[in-house]
């Protein structure tokens, strides 16, 4: 008995809790981590374009990827027939699409996977992969002639 | 509930992304192709719940989060718990008064990982849809563990090489079939199930305003090619896709209440899955001799089940 006894009062390993009031009932528990995407009122921000929306330092759209980049898309205005196929694919939300016309790219956003160039349709695309250092007139007059049909 | 115009890519195209750009997803990632088409398919106030995975690990690396609307993580499995909870405490609350906005339309979404979904919180999913909330639950499978370093879950396929079901002299990989995921969900008298796949966007679009209307639990389960672990090229995500979905490897579907099955997506020219397989490294091995015969019984168990498919939409059982 004296063995029980002395299991039932053993408290090595045990935290002290010390008195009952700094026990927190479940509404007062410290919460987790909570990041504001907005600055203010958020109402409505489905109605609102990236550009008129206040974005707070939390938002990811602050930051950038463009570091991880190898080489970048080149957008030519001039073949895009504004198909959004590179809008609708775009991983990285990186497809500048204003009143159903593709505008540019986000280079901020955009990490370089060149998706965007694989399902452009036109001919010659309308999106190219260059260097990352080749400046933006120089990789527009590198672009190719538009490709005949391969006679069979 | 306001949803918005899917009728060609360029109407779908004038909606302001709510899912920002510098998150850190592998470039050439599907996950965010899948949860940004979601999130343009509506304009109603969302509340999302991510399981861990890529996708959360990714999105909200501190002190960054690319979610524009509300977005909770809690642990591995409990997306569909948390976001079960969330909704029952909008419906007491409506029902009390107390909300900001009484009459703003709020959907309820999940996403989980195929981990997280066929293993790991396969019992916390299927209490939810037990319990009949009004939630979407979205599988993003792609069919392992991507976010640990490629190991086996159970939406492996059989015959695919991974960290924990290495390919080698004696072994061809997993040797396990993959879970059929959305017959399981359908049996639970879900009133929506899918598969779906970003290449086609049209009807994956659908699928998920679908999903957000029905008053009930809905699971979809979309493909999301992995170029890390599936080991090919980022810029080939849509074509991996491509070749996945007219191999029938994946084939695009929806049950309806558990027995109306429609599929979706008819491929012109069935290609064989050979190809599908040639085209990423973690099938590399299967190409030896002493393995072909793993490629001949997937092609069978896939003409089998494109079969049953077929015969059960017509029988509409």
């Amino acid at each position: 008995m004296q063995d029980l006894n002395l299991l039932a009062n053993d408290n090595r390993g045990q935290t002290d809790l010390g008195n009952s009031s700094s026990l927190v009932g479940w509404d007062e528990v410290t919460q987790g981590t909570i990041l504001q995407s907005f600055e203010g009122d958020a109402t409505g921000i489905a109605q609102k374009k990236a550009e008129e929306r206040s974005y707070s330092n939390f938002n990811s759209y602050t930051a950038t990827v463009a570091s991880w980049r190898v080489k970048k898309p080149v957008f030519n205005i001039d073949v895009c027939i504004d198909c959004q196929n590179c809008w609708v694919w775009c991983p990285d939300s990186s497809i500048l699409s204003r009143d159903k016309q593709m505008l540019g790219i986000d280079y901020d956003h955009c990490k370089g996977c060149e998706v965007c160039v694989e399902v452009c349709p036109t001919n010659p695309k309308s999106l190219l992969m260059f260097s990352e250092y080749t400046p933006l007139d120089e990789a527009l007059s590198q672009w190719p002639e538009k490709k005949k049909k391969e006679e069979k | 509930m306001a949803i918005t115009s899917i009728k060609n890519l360029k109407e779908f195209s004038t909606n302001n992304d709510r899912f920002e750009g510098a998150h850190t997803l592998c470039p050439g990632c599907a996950h965010s192709m899948i949860v940004r088409e979601l999130m343009n398919c509506t304009d109603d106030n969302l509340v999302i719940s991510s399981n861990t995975g890529c996708l959360e690990v990714s999105t909200a690396v501190y002190p960054f989060t690319s979610w524009d609307t509300s977005w909770i993580h809690i642990g591995f499995e409990n997306a569909a718990t948390a976001v079960s909870g969330a909704e029952a405490m909008h419906k007491a609350r409506k029902r009390k008064g107390t909300l900001k906005d009484n009459d703003a339309p709020v959907k309820f979404v999940a996403f989980g990982g195929d981990g997280s979904t066929y293993d790991i919180g396969f019992q916390w999913l299927s209490g939810a849809v037990e319990r009949g909330h009004d939630f979407t639950y979205i599988c993003l499978d792609n069919e392992n563990y991507a976010n640990t370093g490629g190991q086996r879950s159970s939406a492996t396929p059989i015959g695919a090489t991974t960290t924990t079901a290495q390919a080698g002299s004696h072994s061809y990989g997993k040797k396990e079939k993959k879970k059929d995921m959305v017959a399981i969900m359908a049996a639970h008298g879900a009133p929506y199930v899918a598969q779906l796949a970003p290449n086609k966007w049209k009807s994956m679009a659908k699928g998920f305003q679908k999903a957000l209307e029905t008053e009930g639990p809905c699971f979809i389960n979309t493909v999301s090619p992995c170029c890390t672990e599936w080991k090919f090229d980022p810029k080939d995500t849509i074509g991996i896709t491509d070749l996945a979905t007219d191999s029938l490897m994946f084939p695009v579907y929806e049950i309806i209440d558990g027995h109306e099955l429609n599929i979706l997506y008819r491929p012109k020219n069935i290609i064989s899955v050979e190809e599908y397989m040639g085209a990423q490294g973690r099938y590399k091995h299967l190409f030896k001799p002493e393995y072909r015969h793993v490629i001949d019984q997937v092609q069978k168990d896939v003409d089998a089940y494109w079969d049953y498919l077929q015969r059960r939409e017509e029988a509409r059982i």
